[in-house]
C-alpha cells in the first residue's frame, strides 16, 4: 500500500529525513517510535503532503501512485489520513459544515452519490457516540475552544466518518488521559481491518498499550534504525532509546 | 459667489433648483438652516488629503461628477428590490426610491403601541418645530461639509421614535433605493432615531444600489438613546458598482444605553463611512461591528470614533476587511476624555489582502486622558492560515473551496456578533450574495 | 491637630519626591565664541567660514537654507508649544580656545575636562569608560575625540563632522543628505543650512569596530541652538554599535535642539544605534526645557543588512522624533526599541517609521510609553509595505503605562500594506500600576518607591535588553530618578 524508498528530505536548509525506508500492506498497524526530534511528525507531515520540506532524494508510493507529486486534497481523497498532532482551530468554520464538505469531496471523487444533510447528520451522530463526544461540539467551529482531549478525539471522529485506507496517526495519544485514551484506542480499533493500514507515530508506548502494532520501528536521525514487532516497544519502554543508538552506531 | 471652487458650483447652482421645487410654506428656520449649511459647504468646499481624516480618500472622483438634485420622484420595481428586503416580517418598512418615500413598496403605518414612524417629509409639513432642536447641528459635527450638504438638501428621510419602556421585538427596515439616471442624481435622506428611557429596538438601514446607479447617496443618521436605551442598528451598504455612498451616523448615549452597530459595505465604487458614538453617561456600551467586501477598483473608507465621556462606559469594536482589489481605508479612534476612569475599550481590524491590484491602509488610535482604564487595540493585514488552509486540504478539499470556506469564516465572525438571530441571518444571506457575485479570491 | 501635622509632612514628602531634580542642571562658566542670535545667509556663511568648509558643503548648507524659507513648521504632532522665533536663536556657539582646534587632551580647556567628569563621562586616558570610544560635543563643536588611534588601526573613522569634511570631504559629499535629502522636512532642512558639528564614522568593508562608539552632546550656553549632524555609514559586512546622550543645564528659556542622523548600510552590514536621551525636561510647571525636534533615519541599501534603533527618551520638554529604517535590500532587517517617559508638562511625539522595499525584508518595533505627572505620551508610527515588497513581515507592539489621572497617552499607527504576500500586525494595550500591584509588594517589605522602581523596569524590560551594558544601567537609574515621587 505504501512504499517509502530512501527518502531524504529537508527543511529550512536542515536535513531531517537521511534514507527512510518503510514498507506498509494493508491490513498491518505499524509503529513509528522514536526520540524527539527524531524526524516523525516531519514523516507524517511529508506523507500527507504539507509544503516547505525539500525532498531531496528517494520516493515514496502510495497504491501504486507517485505520492510526492499529488495535491494533499488528492491524497485525502485516494484515502489518506492524518489525525493531527496540533490540530488546527478553525474560527467561523463550523465542524460538521468541515466534516460534511469533505466527506462528500471524497464521495464523488470516487464517483458516489452525495449525502444529503439529514442522512449524514445521522452518521456523524453515531459515530460520535462511539467517540463519547458531546454533540454541541457538531455545531462549533473546528477545534477551537476545543481543550486538548476533545481535539484528539475530533481528529479520531473525522477519521471514522471519511473511512479512510491509510490512517497516520501522529502523536494521537499525547495530552490524553486514561479514560480518553481508551476511547480514542477504540475508535482506531474500530477502524483496522484487512483492506486499511494504520501507521502510528508516537513517542511512548502507552498507546500500544490498546492498539497492538504488528510491526515497531524505531526512527532517528532520520533513518528507521531498528525494527522488530511489538516486543521491540516493550523494551524501548524499559530501556529508552539510548542503547539503540549505540547499537546502530557500532 | 466669488471665490467658489468648481467642484461645489454645480451644489450651489442645483440648490436653487432644490429650493425652488420645494412647496412653499417652509418654515423660516429651516429656509435659514439650509441656507446656511449650503454656504457653510460652498465655503469649505470638499475636504482634501492634506486633512488627516482624509489621508486615504480622494474625493477627486466625486468632485468630477455634477450630482443634481433629485426634484422628482422616481421609481423602481418592486421585484428589483425584494433581495434587499427583510423577509422575516418587519414591524414596518418604509423604501425611498433616489431619496423620495415610496408609499407603494412600503408596508402600511406601523400600528405598534409606543412607536411612532413618519417620513421626514410628512413629519416637516405637520410637525416642524418640534424638528427644530434635532436639525440643528450639534457642536463639533458641525464641520463636516458632507453634514452640512445633507443639511442644504434637507427634505426627506424618516422620524423614529420609541416611547419609554417600549419594547420592540420586530426589526425597522428603512431601504434606500438608487436608480440609474441620464444624469446622475445627488440624494440626502436624514435619519432621526430617538429611543425612550428603557425602550428597546432594532433597526434595518439598508442602501441598495439597482443596476446601472451612479448616484451619490450621502445619508446622515442621528441616534439619541436615553437612561437604559437598547438599539440594535444593521447598517447594509449594497450600491451599485458604479454608486457612491457617504454615510454618517452619530449616537449619543445616556446612562446604562447600549448601541449595537452592525455595518457592513458590501457595494459602492467609492464609499466613505463616519460612524461615531459618544457614551456621555456612566455604564452605556457601544459595540461597533464591521465588515467590507472591497473588489474591482472600488474605494472603501470606514472611519469610526468612539468618545468615553463618563466613568464605567464601555466600547468594543471589530472591524475586517476582505480584500480582493480596490483600496480599503479604516480608522478607528477611541478617545477616553479626563476623569473616564474604569472605561474598558477594545478594538480590532483585521484585514485578509488577496491581490496585487490591492491597497489595505489602516490606522487605529488611541486618545486617552484617564489612567484608571482598561485599552487596548490591534491591527493586522495579512492572508489566509496556511496551516487551516492545509488542514482543509488534507481532508480533501480542493485550495479553491478551502479558500472560499476560510474567507467566508473570517467574515462569519463578525456576523457572529449580530445579537438578533433574524438579522444575522438576513446579513449571511447578503454577505453570501456579495462573496458569490464579487471575484474577491485572486491566487498570487 | 496631630492628623493635620502628619497630613502635612506626608504631603510635602511627596512633594520632595515629586520634585526630583535634573542632575545635569549645572552651568560651565566657560569663555565661548557665540555670534549674534537670527538666522541669514551670512550667518550660514559665517559658520561655514568659521569651520573652513570647501565650497560644496557652504553651496549645500545654501540650498537647504533657502528651501527651509519656502516651508512651514508642521502642526501634526500631538504637542503644544508657543511660536518658535528663529531669529531670537543664536546658529553657533563654541568655547574660545587658544589654539583653533586641541590636538590633544591636554589642550582642551581643563574646565571642558571637568565638565564631561561631572556628567560622568570622562575623557582622560585613564579614566576613559572601558572600551568606548568618545566624542564630546560642546554646545556647536566636538571638543574631544578618544581611541582614535585605536580605532584608526581597524580601518575606522571616528571623527567630528567638522574634521569629516576637512579630511574625508569625499565620503561626506558622496553620503551627505543621501538618506535625509536637506528638503527633507522643516527641522532637518534648517540643521542641513546651519548644523555645526556632530559625528561622523566610517566602518570600512568587513570590519566589525572593535570597541563601541559614543558621542557625549552637551549643550551650555544660553539662547543657542545645538543643531548636529551624525553621519554613519557601514560598508559591506561592516558591523558598528554606536551610542549617544545628551544632558544640558536648567534654563528658563526652551531652547532648539533640531539634529539629523542619517546611517547608510551597505550589504550585510549592521548599525546599531543607541540614545540615551536626558536634555533638559523644564520644571515641574513646564518652564524651560529643551525642544527636541531631531530626525533620524537609516537605510538598508544594501541586501542582508540591519540597522537597529534603540532610544531611552527621559528628557526634553518636547520630544519629536521618528527613527526609521528604509529597508531597500532584500532581506534587509529593522527594529526600533523605545523608551518614553513624559513626566511633569512634558511632551513626547515619537515612534518610527519602517519602509519595507526590498524582499523578505522584516521589522519589529517595540514601543513603552510612560505619561506621569501633567506629560503628555503619543506613539506615531508607520508601517508601509509596497507593492515589491515580497513576504514583508512587520510586528509592532506599543504600550503606554499611565501613572497619573491628568497625563495621556496616545497611539497613532499608521499600515499602509500594497503586497498581498505582507503580514503586519500591530498590538497595543495601555495599563496603571494597580494598587494590587503596589500592595503585593509592599506586603512583602518592598517601599512604594522601589515597588514602582521593579514594575517600570519589568514594563521597559523588552527595551532595556537591547542596549548595551553600560547604558541599560544609566538608562534604568535615569528612569528611576525622572519618575521619583510620581506615584505616593
Amino acid at each position: 500500500m505504501l512504499s517509502i524508498k530512501n527518502l531524504h528530505a529537508r527543511v529550512a536548509g536542515k536535513d531531517i529525513l537521511k534514507g527512510l525506508d518503510l514498507e506498509v500492506q494493508a491490513g498491518e498497524t505499524h509503529a513509528i517510535m522514536g526520540p524527539n526530534g527524531s524526524g516523525k511528525s516531519t514523516l507524517a507531515h511529508i506523507l500527507a503532503g504539507r509544503e516547505g520540506y525539500e525532498i531531496t532524494h528517494g520516493s515514496v508510493t502510495y497504491l501504486g501512485m507517485e505520492l510526492l507529486t499529488m495535491a494533499p486534497e488528492e491524497r485525502a481523497r485516494e484515502g489518506m489520513f492524518l489525525a493531527f498532532q496540533y490540530p488546527v482551530e478553525i474560527p467561523g468554520v463550523n465542524n460538521v459544515y468541515l466534516l460534511k464538505a469533505a466527506y462528500n469531496a471524497i464521495r464523488k471523487h470516487r464517483g458516489e452519490e452525495q449525502l444529503d444533510a439529514v442522512d449524514f447528520l445521522a452518521l456523524v451522530k453515531a459515530k460520535m457516540q462511539l467517540m463519547e463526544m458531546d454533540a454541541s461540539l457538531l455545531s462549533r467551529a473546528v477545534n477551537e475552544g476545543f481543550s486538548g482531549g476533545e481535539k484528539k478525539r475530533n481528529e479520531i471522529l473525522q477519521m471514522l466518518v471519511l473511512e479512510p485506507k491509510l490512517a497516520l496517526l501522529d502523536e494521537t495519544d499525547s495530552g490524553l488521559d486514561i479514560d480518553a485514551l481508551k476511547v480514542v484506542a477504540s475508535g482506531i480499533n474500530r477502524l483496522r481491518s484487512p483492506e486499511r493500514a494504520v501507521v502510528m507515530v508516537t513517542h511512548y508506548q502507552r498507546l500500544l498499550d490498546y492498539i497492538e502494532p504488528d510491526f515497531v520501528h524505531v526512527l532517528a536521525g532520520g533513518r528507521i534504525l531498528k525494527s522488530g514487532d511489538k516486543s521491540l516497544a516493550v523494551e524501548l519502554e524499559r530501556r529508552g532509546y539510548d542503547w539503540v543508538l549505540a547499537e546502530a552506531a557500532a | 459667489m466669488t471665490g467658489m471652487s468648481d467642484a461645489v458650483r454645480p451644489y450651489a447652482e442645483g440648490y436653487k433648483d432644490f429650493e425652488s421645487a420645494l412647496a412653499c410654506g417652509a418654515p423660516p428656520w429651516l429656509t435659514a438652516l439650509r441656507r446656511e449649511a449650503l454656504a457653510r459647504f460652498t465655503s469649505g468646499g470638499f475636504p482634501g488629503e492634506r486633512e488627516e481624516d482624509w489621508k486615504y480618500t480622494s474625493t477627486r472622483s466625486l468632485q468630477q461628477r455634477a450630482f443634481i438634485p433629485a426634484l422628482a420622484a422616481s421609481s423602481a420595481a418592486a421585484v428589483a428590490i425584494e433581495p434587499a428586503r427583510l423577509r422575516e416580517t418587519p414591524a414596518c418598512t418604509l423604501v425611498f426610491v433616489d431619496g423620495r418615500h415610496a408609499p407603494a413598496l412600503s408596508t402600511a403605518e406601523s400600528t405598534i403601541n409606543g412607536l411612532h414612524v413618519n417620513t421626514l417629509a410628512a413629519a416637516l409639513t405637520h410637525d416642524a418645530a418640534r424638528l427644530e432642536s434635532y436639525l440643528v447641528p450639534e457642536p463639533g459635527w458641525s464641520a463636516d461639509p458632507f453634514i452640512a450638504l445633507n443639511t442644504a438638501f434637507l427634505r426627506d428621510g424618516v422620524v423614529i421614535e420609541v416611547d419609554a419602556g417600549i419594547r420592540l421585538a420586530q426589526p425597522l427596515q428603512l431601504l434606500f433605493v438608487s436608480t440609474r439616471q441620464a444624469h446622475p442624481l445627488a440624494c440626502h435622506p436624514r435619519i432621526l432615531v430617538r429611543l425612550g428611557a428603557g425602550a428597546h429596538g432594532v433597526l434595518v438601514e439598508t442602501y441598495l444600489g439597482l443596476e446601472g446607479a451612479a448616484n451619490l447617496t450621502n445619508s446622515h443618521t442621528q441616534i439619541a438613546l436615553e437612561d437604559g436605551a437598547c438599539l440594535e442598528h444593521l447598517r447594509l451598504q449594497r450600491e451599485s458598482p458604479e454608486g457612491f455612498h457617504v454615510g454618517r451616523v452619530h449616537v449619543t448615549q445616556q446612562h446604562a444605553s447600549r448601541y449595537l452597530s452592525n455595518n457592513l459595505d458590501l457595494g459602492g465604487l467609492w464609499v466613505r463611512n463616519d460612524l461615531h458614538a459618544r457614551l456621555q453617561a456612566a455604564e452605556a456600551t457601544a459595540v461597533f461591528n464591521g465588515l467590507y467586501v472591497v473588489n474591482a477598483h472600488r474605494h472603501v473608507d470606514n472611519h469610526t470614533r468612539i468618545d468615553h465621556l463618563a466613568p464605567h462606559t464601555r466600547s468594543d469594536e471589530l472591524y475586517r476587511g476582505i480584500v480582493g482589489g480596490g483600496r480599503a481605508v479604516f480608522n478607528g479612534k477611541v478617545v477616553v476624555a479626563k476623569h473616564a476612569i474604569k472605561t474598558d475599550a477594545s478594538q480590532s481590524n483585521d484585514n485578509l489582502l488577496l491581490s496585487r491590484q490591492a491597497e489595505i491602509d489602516t490606522k487605529p488610535e488611541l486618545e486617552i486622558y484617564a489612567d484608571d482604564v482598561k485599552c487596548s487595540h490591534g491591527a493586522t493585514i495579512g492572508q489566509l492560515d496556511e496551516q487551516a488552509l492545509f488542514y482543509l486540504r488534507s481532508r480533501g478539499l480542493d485550495p479553491e473551496t478551502a479558500r472560499g470556506l476560510l474567507i467566508g469564516a473570517f467574515a462569519v465572525t463578525v456576523l457572529d456578533r449580530i445579537s438578533v438571530p433574524e438579522l444575522r441571518v438576513f446579513a449571511r444571506r447578503q454577505l453570501s450574495h456579495a462573496l458569490a457575485s464579487q471575484v474577491v479570491i485572486e491566487l498570487s | 491637630m496631630n492628623e493635620t501635622a502628619s497630613m502635612s509632612t506626608q504631603t510635602s514628602d511627596v512633594e520632595k519626591l515629586v520634585r526630583s531634580e535634573y542632575r545635569h542642571g549645572f552651568v560651565t562658566d566657560i569663555e565661548a565664541d557665540t555670534v549674534a542670535p537670527g538666522l541669514n545667509e551670512d550667518v550660514i556663511r559665517l559658520i561655514s567660514g568659521k569651520k573652513h568648509e570647501p565650497q560644496f558643503m557652504l553651496d549645500w548648507r545654501l540650498r537647504a537654507y533657502r528651501h527651509w524659507l519656502t516651508m512651514r513648521e508642521p502642526q501634526w504632532a500631538h504637542v503644544r508649544h508657543a511660536p518658535i522665533d528663529y531669529q531670537a536663536i543664536s546658529y553657533y556657539s563654541a568655547p574660545k580656545s587658544k589654539r583653533n582646534a586641541p590636538k590633544s587632551l591636554d589642550e582642551v580647556d581643563p574646565k571642558l575636562l571637568e565638565t564631561y567628569e561631572k556628567l560622568g563621562v570622562p575623557l582622560h586616558e585613564r579614566a576613559r569608560l572601558a572600551g568606548v570610544a568618545v566624542d564630546a560635543v560642546f554646545d556647536s563643536v566636538s571638543v574631544a575625540t578618544t581611541f582614535r588611534e585605536k580605532l584608526a588601526k581597524a580601518g575606522v573613522i571616528f571623527c567630528s563632522f567638522s574634521e569629516a569634511v576637512k579630511s574625508h570631504a569625499q565620503l561626506v559629499e558622496q553620503y551627505l543628505g543621501s538618506v535625509v535629502p536637506y528638503s527633507d522636512n522643516f527641522f532637518a532642512t534648517l540643521n542641513s543650512a546651519v548644523f555645526t558639528d556632530g559625528s561622523f564614522v566610517f566602518v570600512p568593508k568587513g570590519v566589525r569596530c572593535p570597541m563601541e562608539l559614543s558621542t557625549y552632546f552637551r549643550i551650555n550656553a544660553a539662547n543657542t541652538g545645538q543643531f548636529e549632524r551624525t553621519l554613519i555609514i557601514a560598508e559591506e559586512g561592516a558591523h558598528v554599535s554606536y551610542l549617544e546622550g545628551c544632558t544640558a543645564p536648567m534654563r528658563d528659556e526652551n531652547q532648539l535642539h533640531a539634529a539629523v542622523v542619517e546611517l547608510v548600510a551597505l550589504e550585510g552590514a549592521q548599525i546599531k544605534y543607541s540614545t540615551v536621551q536626558n536634555w533638559y525636561p523644564g520644571d515641574e510647571n513646564g518652564v524651560g526645557g529643551i525642544y527636541n525636534f531631531v530626525t533620524k533615519r537609516g537605510d538598508c541599501r544594501g541586501n542582508d543588512s540591519k540597522i537597529s534603533w534603540t532610544q531611552v527618551e527621559t528628557g526634553s520638554a518636547i520630544t519629536w522624533k521618528y527613527p526609521s529604517v528604509l529597508l531597500r535590500g532584500d532581506n534587509s532587517i529593522g527594529e526600533f526599541y523605545s523608551v518614553a517617559v513624559a513626566n511633569h508638562h512634558q511632551q513626547a511625539d515619537t515612534g518610527t517609521k519602517m519602509v519595507h522595499i526590498g524582499r523578505n525584508t522584516r521589522s519589529t518595533i517595540v514601543s513603552k510609553g510612560i505619561s506621569a505627572g501633567h506629560g503628555q505620551n503619543s506613539y506615531r508610527g508607520l508601517v508601509k509595505v509596497l507593492a515589491g515588497a515580497e513576504h514583508a513581515r512587520n510586528y509592532t507592539q506599543c504600550d503606554s503605562l499611565l501613572m497619573s489621572d491628568r497625563c495621556g497617552a496616545h497611539t497613532f499607527p499608521y499600515m499602509e500594506v500594497k503586497n498581498p504576500t505582507a503580514k503586519v500586525e500591530h498590538e497595543a494595550t495601555t495599563s496603571k500600576i494597580s494598587e494590587d500591584q503596589l500592595f503585593y509588594c509592599r506586603s512583602r517589605g518592598i517601599s512604594t518607591e522601589d515597588a514602582v522602581n521593579m514594575i517600570v523596569s519589568g514594563f521597559c524590560k523588552d527595551v532595556f535588553k537591547e542596549l548595551p551594558m553600560e547604558f541599560a544601567v544609566e538608562a534604568q537609574r535615569l528612569l528611576a530618578v525622572t519618575l521619583e515621587g510620581t506615584v505616593g
